[in-house]
C-alpha cells in the first residue's frame, strides 16, 4: 500500500479525534455483530461487511456539511452509520424486519434516508456513479452549494458508465466528489488482474478531472483530502476524484472463502495499518484520552450495537400487506 | 459469563457443514477477529472468526465432524478465570433465529385473485367537455406544447437528451424549447445513454422532474439498467421513501427502412415491470394530455412515441390545461361483432380495418389502450362481453407480447363470453429486414386485421 503523506495532525482537536475513534469503532463493532447475526441465520442473502475500511467514510463525513449528499454501492453499512443513520434501523433492515429503514423490503444492499441525505445502497456495480452525478446535478440546478459524495470500488472503476459520468460531470461542472474506495480486490480479482492502469484516479485526467491518491487507513489524511475536494466542488470548479487506498479484512461477502489472498497479507494489514488502532495510539500518545476513557467508549459502543441487535430481532417481520405497497407513489 | 459459539451459516443456503479443523484449543485466549476454525460447506472451506473475546473453555464438536447443523453449539467461550458451566447448566446463547417460515403459504392474495367484483364497465366519460373548441395539430406539436406548458408551470421540469437543444431535436419534438427556457433547462447531452439516464434518475432522486429524451428507444437498451433497476425499483426498495418522478420518452418501434437495430417496439418489455408506467399514445390529443400527466406523475413513466405518427394531424382541444388520466382506454369506434384492441401506431391498422369491415357488414369495436401499464382491462372485458370476439394488434414481437397478456386476462375473467379463439396480431418473429418488400411483410398490416376479424366472426 502506498502511503504518500503523513497525516495532517495539526488542525484536529482532541474532541474531534475522539469522535472519529467512536464513529469508526461503531462501524467495526456493528459489522462484527452483523457477521454474527448472519452466522445465526438472522440475516439472509448477501451481506458485505465494511471492516477495515472505516477510516474512509468517517474521514470524508468529517469534511461534509449539512445538506451534502452521499450514495454508494452494496457495501453500505459503514456509510449509513457514518452519516448518522440509526444503527437500530440499519440492523433491523439487515434482519428484514418492519423496523428497518426500508421496512425490511430492501435488505443489506438497499437502504435510504432522505433525512440524512443518504441515497443508497445500490446493488448494480457502478450504477451509483451516474446517480450520484445526478444528485449533484439537482443541487447545481437549484443553485445551492451542496456536494455529493459518490463512493465506488476499484471493481466499479472498470465500468463504462463511470467514464460516461466523468465526462458529463466535468462538462457540466457538477459538484461531485468521486470516491474510489480501492480495497485492492473486486470480489476475488485483484486490481492488478483487472487493469494495467497504474492508478485509478489518474483516469480522470482524460476528462480534465483533478484528483489524488489518499491513505485510507489514516482518518486524518482522508479528512484533509476530503476538505480539499469539497472546497474544489463548492467553488464551482466541477468534480474531484479521491482514490482512497484501503483494505477490507473480511471476504467480499459473507460467503467468500477468500482464497485469492493470504492470511498473512490480511494479518499484516490488521496489525500494522489498522485505522482504529492508529487513532487509538494518537489519542493515548497525545494524552487526549486514557486507557480507561477508551475502555468506556468501547463499552458504550458495545451497548449501542447490542441494542441495535436486540431491536433487529424483536422488530416484527413486515405485515403481509407490505408485499403490495410502495410500488407506485 | 460463558457464551456458546454456534455453528455459523456461511452462505445464503448453508444448512449444515463439516467442522474441518480447530485452529484453537481449550484454554486459548482469543480476541475478536481471531480465526477459530475452518468450516467446510458444499462449496468451499471457510475460516470462522471469533466475534467476542475470551478463553476457549470447552470444544463441544470435534474436528472432522460432518453434518453439523447451523446454530449447533460447537464451543464454549468463558471469561478469564471463569469455570466452564457444568453439563446441563445452560450457557448463555443468543436467541434462536426467528422462525423465518412463519409466513410461508400465507402470502396475501394478489388483487386479481380476489372474488370477481361487479361486471366490468368501461369508463366512457368524455376526455374534454362537450363543445370545447378544437384545433388541428400534429403529434409533434402536441408533444412540444405539453412539455412547454409543464416547464412553464414548474421550474423542476427540465429536458435532457441528444440534440434536444441547439439542433432543436433529432425529430424536432423539442423545437423552440431552448429559445424559451434556456440552456439550464434544455440540455444537450453527449452520446452516452447509460450515463445520462443514470444522471436523470439521480436528479429525480434529488427532487427534480427530468424528461429524458432518447433519440429512439432502441438506444435506451444501453440505459435499461437505470430505467429498471434504478428508477422503477427504488421506491419499493426504500420502503416508500425514495420516489423517482421522471419521464423517459422518444420514438419507439419501426419507422421506415431503418433496419433491425432501429425498429423494435419495447411496449411489452417495459409493461412487464412493476414500478414503471407505460404510455403509448396514438392521437395528438392523447399525446399531449398523456405527456402532461406523465410529467406530473410521481413515478417513472415510459412514454413511447412513433416516428411515423409525429407528422400526423389530429383535432386537439384548445384548452389551457388539459390532461388525460392513465389507465383509461379510449373507444374510438363502437361496434357489436368483434373487439379490436390496439395502441400506438397499431391503431392506424385497427381503424382502417374497422372501416373496411363496416362496408362488409361487420361491426368492429376499436379500443385504444393509450396506457399499457396501468391497463384498462375493464374496458376490454366489457367490450368482449358484448362482442364475444377479440383481436389484439401491435407492432412488437409475438412471443410475450402485450396481446398475449390481454388474452390471459380475458381467458381468466371472460372465458365463457368468447365465441372464438382470441387472435394476437403482432410483428413477425424476425429481426426487421431492410429490403422494402420484406419490411412490409414483417410488419402487421390492415389486411391481416381484416382477415383476423373475418376468421373470428366466421364470415
Amino acid at each position: 500500500m502506498a502511503v504518500k503523506k503523513p497525516a495532517a495532525k495539526s488542525n484536529v482537536s482532541a474532541e474531534e479525534l475522539l469522535g472519529y475513534y467512536r464513529d469508526m469503532l461503531l462501524i467495526r463493532r456493528f459489522e462484527e455483530k452483523a457477521g454474527q447475526l448472519y452466522g445465526m441465520g438472522l440475516i439472509g442473502g448477501f451481506c458485505h461487511l465494511y471492516i477495515g475500511q472505516e477510516a474512509v467514510v468517517v474521514g470524508l463525513e468529517a469534511a461534509a456539511k449539512d445538506g451534502d449528499k452521499r450514495i454508494t454501492s452494496y457495501r453500505d453499512h459503514g456509510h449509513m452509520l457514518a452519516c448518522g443513520m440509526d444503527p437500530k434501523g440499519v440492523m433491523a433492515e439487515l434482519t428484514g424486519r418492519e423496523g428497518g429503514y426500508s421496512k425490511g423490503k430492501g435488505g443489506s444492499m438497499h437502504m435510504f434516508s432522505k433525512e440524512k441525505h443518504f441515497y443508497g445502497g445500490h446493488g448494480i456495480v457502478g450504477a451509483q456513479v451516474p446517480l450520484g452525478a445526478g444528485l449533484a446535478f439537482s443541487d447545481k440546478y437549484k443553485g445551492n452549494d451542496n456536494v455529493t459524495f459518490t463512493y465506488f470500488g476499484d471493481g466499479a472503476a472498470n465500468q463504462g458508465q463511470v467514464y460516461e459520468t466523468y465526462n458529463m460531470a466535468m462538462l457540466w461542472d457538477l459538484p461531485v466528489v468521486f470516491v474510489i474506495e480501492n480495497n485492492k480486490y473486486a470480489m476475488g480479482t485483484s486490481v492488478q488482474r483487472a487493469t494495467r492502469s497504474p492508478s485509478l484516479w489518474e483516469r480522470g485526467a482524460a476528462y480534465g478531472i483533478k484528483g489524488e491518491e489518499v491513505d485510507g487507513m489514516d482518518v486524518l489524511a482522508v479528512k484533509a483530502a476530503g476538505e480539499k475536494a469539497v472546497a474544489h466542488c463548492r467553488a464551482g470548479k466541477g468534480p474531484y476524484i479521491l482514490e482512497v487506498m484501503t483494505y477490507r479484512y473480511r471476504g467480499h461477502s459473507m460467503s467468500d472463502p477468500a482464497k485469492y489472498r493470504t492470511r498473512d497479507e490480511v494479518q499484516k494489514m490488521r496489525s500494522e495499518r489498522d485505522a482504529i488502532e492508529h487513532v487509538r495510539e494518537l489519542l493515548l500518545q497525545g494524552k487526549h484520552a486514557s486507557e480507561d476513557d477508551l475502555k468506556n467508549i468501547d463499552k458504550e459502543i458495545k451497548a449501542v450495537v447490542n441494542e441495535a441487535a436486540d431491536f433487529s430481532k424483536e422488530s416484527p417481520e413486515p405485515a403481509l400487506e407490505e408485499l403490495w405497497t410502495d410500488i407506485y407513489a | 459469563m460463558a457464551t456458546e459459539v454456534l455453528m455459523p451459516a456461511l452462505s445464503p443456503t448453508m444448512e449444515e457443514g463439516t467442522l474441518a479443523k480447530w485452529l484453537v484449543k481449550e484454554g486459548d485466549t482469543v480476541a475478536s477477529g481471531d480465526i477459530l476454525a475452518e468450516i467446510e460447506t458444499d462449496k468451499a472451506t471457510m475460516e470462522f472468526e471469533a466475534v467476542d473475546e475470551g478463553v476457549i473453555g470447552k470444544i463441544l464438536i470435534e474436528a472432522g465432524t460432518e453434518g453439523v447443523k447451523v446454530n449447533t453449539p460447537i464451543a464454549v467461550l468463558v471469561a478469564e478465570g471463569e469455570e466452564v458451566p457444568a453439563e446441563g447448566a445452560k450457557a448463555e446463547t443468543a436467541p434462536a433465529p426467528a422462525a423465518l417460515n412463519d409466513s410461508e403459504g400465507k402470502v396475501a392474495a394478489p388483487a386479481s385473485a380476489a372474488p370477481a367484483p361487479a361486471a366490468p364497465k368501461a369508463d366512457t366519460s368524455p376526455d374534454w367537455p362537450e363543445g370545447t373548441t378544437m384545433k388541428t395539430q400534429t403529434v409533434r406539436e402536441a408533444l412540444r406544447d405539453a412539455m412547454a406548458e409543464e416547464m412553464r408551470s414548474s421550474d423542476e421540469v427540465f429536458v435532457m437528451g441528444e440534440e434536444v437543444a441547439e439542433y432543436q431535436g433529432a425529430y424536432k419534438i423539442t423545437q423552440g424549447l431552448l429559445d424559451e427556457f434556456g440552456a439550464r433547462r434544455v440540455i444537450d447531452t453527449p452520446i452516452t445513454e447509460h450515463g445520462f439516464a443514470g444522471i436523470g434518475v439521480g436528479a429525480a432522486f434529488g427532487g427534480l422532474r427530468p424528461i429524458v429524451e432518447f433519440m429512439t428507444f432502441n438506444f435506451a437498451m444501453q440505459a435499461i439498467d437505470h430505467i429498471i433497476n434504478s428508477a422503477a425499483k427504488t421506491l419499493y426498495m426504500s420502503g416508500g421513501q425514495m420516489g423517482c418522478p421522471i419521464v423517459f420518452r422518444g420514438p419507439n418501434g419501426a419507422a421506415a427502412r431503418v433496419g433491425a437495430q432501429h425498429s423494435q417496439c419495447y411496449a411489452a418489455w417495459y409493461a412487464q415491470i412493476p414500478g414503471l408506467k407505460v404510455v403509448m399514445p396514438y392521437s395528438a390529443a392523447d399525446a399531449k394530455g398523456l405527456l402532461k400527466t406523465a410529467i406530473r406523475d410521481p413515478n417513472p413513466v415510459i412514454f413511447l412515441e412513433n416516428e411515423i405518427l409525429y407528422g400526423r394531424s389530429f383535432e386537439v382541444p384548445a384548452l389551457d390545461d388539459f390532461t388525460i388520466p392513465f389507465g383509461k382506454a379510449k373507444i374510438w369506434r363502437e361496434g357489436s361483432d368483434v373487439t379490436i384492441v390496439s395502441f400506438g401506431i397499431g391503431m392506424t391498422y385497427a381503424l382502417e380495418a374497422a372501416e373496411r369491415l363496416a362496408k362488409d357488414g361487420i361491426s368492429a369495436e376499436v379500443i385504444d389502450l393509450r396506457t399499457i401499464r396501468p391497463m384498462d382491462t375493464d374496458a376490454i372485458l366489457a367490450s368482449v362481453m358484448k362482442t364475444n370476439r377479440l383481436i389484439t394488434v401491435e407492432e412488437g414481437f409475438p412471443q410475450g407480447s402485450v396481446g398475449n397478456y390481454i388474452t390471459s386476462v380475458v381467458m381468466e375473467q371472460a372465458f365463457d363470453y368468447l365465441d372464438a379463439p382470441v387472435i394476437n396480431l403482432a410483428g413477425k418473429d424476425v429481426p426487421m429486414p431492410y429490403a422494402a418488400n420484406l419490411e412490409k411483410l414483417a410488419l402487421v398490416t390492415t389486411d391481416e386485421v381484416v382477415e383476423a376479424a373475418r376468421k373470428v366472426t366466421y364470415r
